[in-house]
């Protein structure tokens, strides 16, 4: 292996990490950076410190928070210097500062995707072209990102993003008692030589090992590879070498395609003789849609030369594996991997958010008050005509006047999101199902038309669960839809909570939560999961009062064969409006929704 | 920033294809390419602002107005059209492919008052914007799905009208914008608001190749580029200034190619078919039909052209119906069979 890690012999872990870091530290604009996952404390500040004393002398360590503005991170008008001098003073943004270094982001699972957009920008062109507020700026911009990402569950740094760092992570992975045995720092001595300059060279026979490696584990990036190859040839010249040899692929394998495996290989692939039919077929099995954009699972693995002799992908696969995050592998072996082909699906609905929301509409002649955010450029150029006239300007400081002062003025749209709460329990039967589907799909499209935000959520069994938290995207709802499978006892209590919870959280993101549900009415199961229709009844009715307590506009569809008082009772108790599916068609049902949305919107 | 040659991209045929069709004729109406991280689109659009080979404009218009046409007018700043000078000077200036990074402001991309010339001068200029910078070349924008809604708009509106109209802030200046828009995205990141989908002229999606082959030319080109770009490019230069000929030859000959009137009909029974809306979908079809015979050397039209371009003009016009679980891509392709085979 690589020269001595004063790690050796704490477990793959620590030894993994500190390598990263010196991986990283050798080339950072080179290699992207590294996503540390996992909570703040003692390990990821000791990984930090590692990062910080590996670095060269004198780079640049900037720390960017997660909700920065355009202004911090690419620059702007520097107001006070501006004033002063009676001419436009620009300062630097956050990017620009952490040219040749690393910039450190802060909750990355956070941030908005322009901000995501900014760095990948920079991490693929290494310079930073910035056209806004009367200027244009082009400066150099090559950095290393290094992304604290505490997510829980769905929440994940931007997938850009992370698609462009060669590193992650796991904190949990790392055992923190170990921390008094780990040295503080010291990795800066043993890189006196700089690497960036003289990586190693990859051999034919590398890149398609690699290749092939990256193709049978389903990373489709071929931007992975890349990474995966700089990692090696670094690697390489840490050791000292010329040319990447197996041992610097494996470990570029390990620690950057590793991560990102979304499935192993069907068994037959662990033979040295891969059998192409069964491969091709169990691939297809697995990608219903060529155009299922969030798995971007096109991967075929048509062997087309077999007659490669002890290959160098089986060694290096080997190195994929023993770093496939952990469970990863049970679940994909099943083949079904639905889950994990969309795991970002947390994310579209946040990027759009900040697209859309507070959408800048010009600004305003007036006094900033508490909450406005007063526009620089525009006031100082409502001000510049009159400079002359008031004495002001050519050094001697900026006249600002009253009349002069412009505020942003942002346009927010009210955003509805349209919140499905699904009964797929056995008594809905398989045919309502289809219906509702059918209601929900009719809905949706209208929805899109007007960029609403769709949730999807479906009781049965003893809970509810959010198939589809808010989105905008039309590809995630359908194929969550086809996969809503139907059965099971009827959980309406936990359902109508689900929803509520839900709706809460969107009218904290500022938009108007609307709720569709959809059932039969026949709760026969409690939260708790006991079976006892009476307490299931009560329980539904409790939370039906809730809905009505938070006064957020419902549509309740009755999707039993016939209209039943009962459910009549369910949606007065909501002050919902009741609608008996049986007479009722999905276009019908797409309009009780937008009426209902209109009504709400007008309050 | 040396840049990844052209004619070195490996696969992505179509889309290849739909820059180079742009380029024969610019009034296509712009490309909007989606796809996958990673799949080469910003690194194509690049490339092809290194194909294309420099063109006359008059010395010092910010607007880099064309000395041979008089009938394009710009607004202040140019030597010719606000008569300050006498002499006009024509020069060679690279075709602009400006970059529209995330993040640009309204006033930049648009233009606006001269804050520095009114700070130290108290004068009232107008500083020119990107539209001016792109006139009569490309206007690239990566992630335009991540651009906010009023900039796309107004966007395709000065694209479409080719006229660039400034009111803000006492400044009033209208001037020519005529530029190709290319716009791309992730569809993962958010969609294109649906009515903006069908102001571009052609789109497609690119997706990662599939076969291990090409994936491992793909890297072996970039690494090799990446180590020594000046070698790489050298090794390329004679295919690239090739594709340039032909490119300018195929743009001269345009004009003269001849679409018969069975193309013509099979157009519009494909539009028909499809149920596209308007006009814009058979009147794009055709046209890029017609760059397409001229890029080969041809000069009358032929069914095969119509249906190579097909997928690209008509894909993003068809009415998006969240039942259909196949992509409106491979309807289509399921309708341009059944035309053609008929």
């Amino acid at each position: 292996m690589s020269p001595p890690l004063q790690t050796d012999g704490r477990g793959p872990g620590w030894d993994d990490a500190a390598l990263i870091v010196r991986l990283l530290a050798c080339d950072p604009f080179g290699v992207g950076g590294v996503v540390l996952r996992g909570p703040a404390g003692p390990v990821r500040d000791r990984l930090c410190a590692w990062i910080a004393d590996a670095l060269e002398q004198g780079a640049a360590r900037v720390k960017i928070p997660c909700h920065v503005s355009e202004d911090r991170l690419l620059g702007g008008i520097a107001l006070a210097e501006t004033l002063a001098s009676g001419t436009v003073v620009r300062e630097a943004g956050l990017l620009s500062r952490a040219h040749g270094g690393i910039a450190t982001l802060a909750m990355a699972e956070r941030m908005d995707a322009t901000v995501a957009a900014h760095l990948c920008a920079a991490l693929d062109r290494g310079e930073l072209v910035v056209e806004r507020e009367g200027g244009s700026l082009s400066a150099p911009c090559r950095l290393g990102v290094v992304a604290l990402d505490e997510g829980i569950d769905d929440e994940r740094l931007p997938v850009p993003l992370r698609d462009r760092l060669a590193f992650s992570i796991d904190l949990d992975g790392l055992d923190a008692r170990m921390l008094d045995d780990l040295p503080e720092a010291g990795f800066a001595d043993e890189l006196d030589s700089r690497t960036t300059e003289a990586h190693a060279a990859l051999d034919d026979e590398a890149i398609d090992a690699l290749v092939r490696v990256a193709a049978s584990v389903g990373v489709d990036s071929t931007r992975a590879v890349l990474l995966a190859g700089r990692v090696a040839a670094i690697h390489a010249a840490l050791d000292g070498r010329a040319s990447v040899s197996p041992e610097d692929l494996e470990v570029a394998a390990r620690l950057v395609i590793g991560p990102r495996a979304r499935w192993i290989p069907a068994p037959e692939q662990d033979e040295p003789e891969p059998n192409d039919e069964t491969e091709t077929e169990t691939e297809t099995e697995r990608e219903p849609q060529p155009e299922d954009e969030a798995g971007c699972e096109n991967e075929q693995d048509e062997d087309e030369r077999d007659d490669v002799g002890p290959r160098l992908d089986e060694i290096v696969l080997e190195a994929v594996k023993s770093a496939m995050p952990d469970g990863v592998l049970d679940a994909l072996r099943v083949g079904t991997d639905r889950r994990k082909g969309a795991v970002d699906r947390g994310r579209a609905g946040a990027a759009e958010r900040s697209v859309e929301s507070g959408r800048p509409a010009g600004t305003l002649a007036r006094m900033p008050q508490p909450g406005n955010r007063l526009a620089v450029l525009d006031t100082l150029r409502a001000a510049a005509p009159w400079q002359r006239l008031r004495g002001g300007g050519h050094g001697r400081g900026l006249r600002i006047y009253r009349e002069d002062f412009r505020v942003r003025r942002f346009v927010r749209r009210k955003e509805s999101c349209v919140i499905f709460a699904v009964d797929a329990s056995g008594s809905a039967a398989l045919q309502r199902l289809a219906e509702a589907k059918g209601a929900v799909e009719h809905v949706l499209a209208d929805c899109y038309v007007r960029r609403d935000h769709v949730a999807l959520i479906a009781f049965r069994g003893t809970q509810a669960s959010v198939v589809l938290p808010p989105t905008r995207s039309l590809a995630r709802v359908r194929r969550e839809l086809s996969a809503l499978a139907g059965g099971g006892t009827t959980p309406l209590a936990s359902g109508i909570d689900a929803a509520l919870s839900l709706a809460d959280d969107a009218r904290k993101r500022g938009r108007t939560p609307l709720l569709v549900v959809m059932t039969d009415g026949r709760g026969n199961v409690t939260r708790g999961g006991e079976a006892s229709v009476a307490r299931a009844r009560e329980e539904a009715l409790e939370s039906s009062r809730r809905v009505r307590g938070t006064g957020i506009p419902t549509l309740l569809l009755d999707t039993g064969p016939r209209a039943r008082p009962r459910v009549r009772t369910l949606a007065d108790e909501m002050n919902a409006r009741y609608l008996p599916l049986p007479r009722l068609d999905a276009a019908g049902v797409s309009r009780q929704v937008q009426q209902l949305a209109r009504e709400s919107t007008c309050r | 920033m040396a840049q990844f040659p052209f004619t070195a991209i490996v696969g992505q045929p179509e889309l290849l294809l739909a820059l180079q069709l742009v380029v024969v004729d610019p009034m296509l109406g712009g490309v909007l390419i989606f796809g996958d991280r990673g799949t080469g689109k910003s690194t194509a659009v690049r490339a092809l602002a290194e194909l294309l080979p420099p063109m006359n404009a008059v010395r010092g218009c910010p607007y880099n107005c064309d000395p041979a046409d008089e009938t394009l007018r710009c607004a202040d700043g140019c030597p010719r059209c606000d008569g300050s000078t006498a002499s006009i000077v024509a020069e060679r200036v690279p075709v602009p492919v400006v970059d529209l990074p995330l993040g640009a402001t309204e006033d930049r991309v648009v233009g606006a008052l001269d804050l520095e010339a009114a700070l130290s001068r108290g004068e009232r200029v107008f500083s020119p914007g990107l539209l001016a910078r792109a006139n009569r070349g490309f206007l690239y924008i990566d992630e335009v799905n991540l651009l906010p809604d009023h900039l796309v708009d107004l966007l395709l509106d000065v694209a479409a009208s080719g006229e660039n109209v400034v009111e803000r802030e006492g400044v009033s200046v209208r001037h020519a914008a005529r530029f190709v828009l290319i716009g791309s995205g992730n569809p993962e990141e958010g969609e294109l608001r649906p009515q903006l989908l069908d102001r571009f002229g052609l789109a497609l999606e690119v997706t990662t190749p599939t076969d291990i082959a090409t994936r491992v030319e793909v890297v072996k080109r970039r690494m090799a580029f990446d180590r020594d770009p000046r070698a790489f490019l050298e090794q390329f230069a004679e295919r690239d200034a090739a594709l340039t000929r032909s490119l300018l030859e195929a743009r001269e000959r345009l004009a003269t190619v001849e679409t018969h009137d069975a193309v013509i009909e099979r157009a519009a029974g494909l539009c028909a078919a499809l149920g596209t809306d308007g006009l814009r979908g058979e009147l794009t079809l055709i046209r890029a039909a017609r760059a397409a015979a001229s890029l080969e050397g041809l000069s009358v039209v032929g069914l095969d052209h119509l249906r190579r371009v097909a997928p690209l003009a008509l894909r993003h016009r068809l009415r998006r119906d969240p039942l259909d679980e196949v992509g409106s891509g491979a309807r289509v392709e399921r309708v341009i069979g059944e035309v053609f085979s008929a």
